[in-house]
């Protein structure tokens, strides 16, 4: 099973009584801000479940595996996320598929 | 940006009151925290991606002393950022 957008915007619907696109469009609403957090170079901590940073990453030699030609690989900037602990203990908590 | 305020902005951009944006903050990721806990992905076209790894346990070493320890078996949940956001924030300078 995989959880999409559509499915967090149901749950949405159901539980807080909006109809299925104004859910919608909530649902895309707070993607949007935690996306534009990010772009501005902010983190995103979420208690309970986990943490966005965005690190910049310095520019290095690299290699095309494929050809093994050497190549500069610019500087760039990458999001990561951390989980919680909270949120790893309860994962760890539940029995395994 | 934490939590709150999460909730403040998402109160503003959408017109709800704080309420109600804080109960559907939470639902949210009480949610996403569900289908983690189930070993379920998220995918969230544009955003990014969630999946739980499972880990065997091994018996591992301490470096310091040499001594064997028992490392149990561990599910660890990771990210992987989407194509438009992994674009957006490294064009950002």
């Amino acid at each position: 099973m995989t959880l999409t957008k559509a499915d967090i915007a149901k749950k949405i619907a159901d539980d807080c009584g909006f109809m299925k696109g104004e859910a919608t469009e909530i649902v895309e609403k707070l993607l949007d801000i935690i996306k534009q957090r990010l772009i501005e170079g902010e983190d995103v901590m979420i208690s309970g479940f986990g943490k966005w940073t965005v690190k910049a990453k310095h520019s290095r030699r690299g290699r095309n595996p494929q050809t093994g030609e050497e190549l500069i690989l610019d500087a760039r900037r990458v999001v990561t996320w951390k989980y919680s602990p909270v949120l790893k203990k309860a994962v760890n908590a539940s029995p395994s598929k | 940006m934490n939590k709150s305020d999460l909730i403040a902005a998402l109160a503003k951009e959408s017109e709800l009151p704080l309420r109600k944006a804080e109960e559907i903050v939470n639902l949210v990721f009480d949610t996403m925290s569900a289908a983690l806990i189930d070993g379920d992905r998220i995918e969230i076209r544009g955003f990014g991606s969630f999946m739980v790894k499972e880990y065997e346990g091994y018996t591992g070493r301490n470096p310091k002393t040499g001594d064997r320890i028992a490392v149990n078996e561990k599910k660890l949940p990771f990210f992987k950022t989407g194509k438009e956001l992994r674009e957006n924030v490294d064009e950002e300078e």
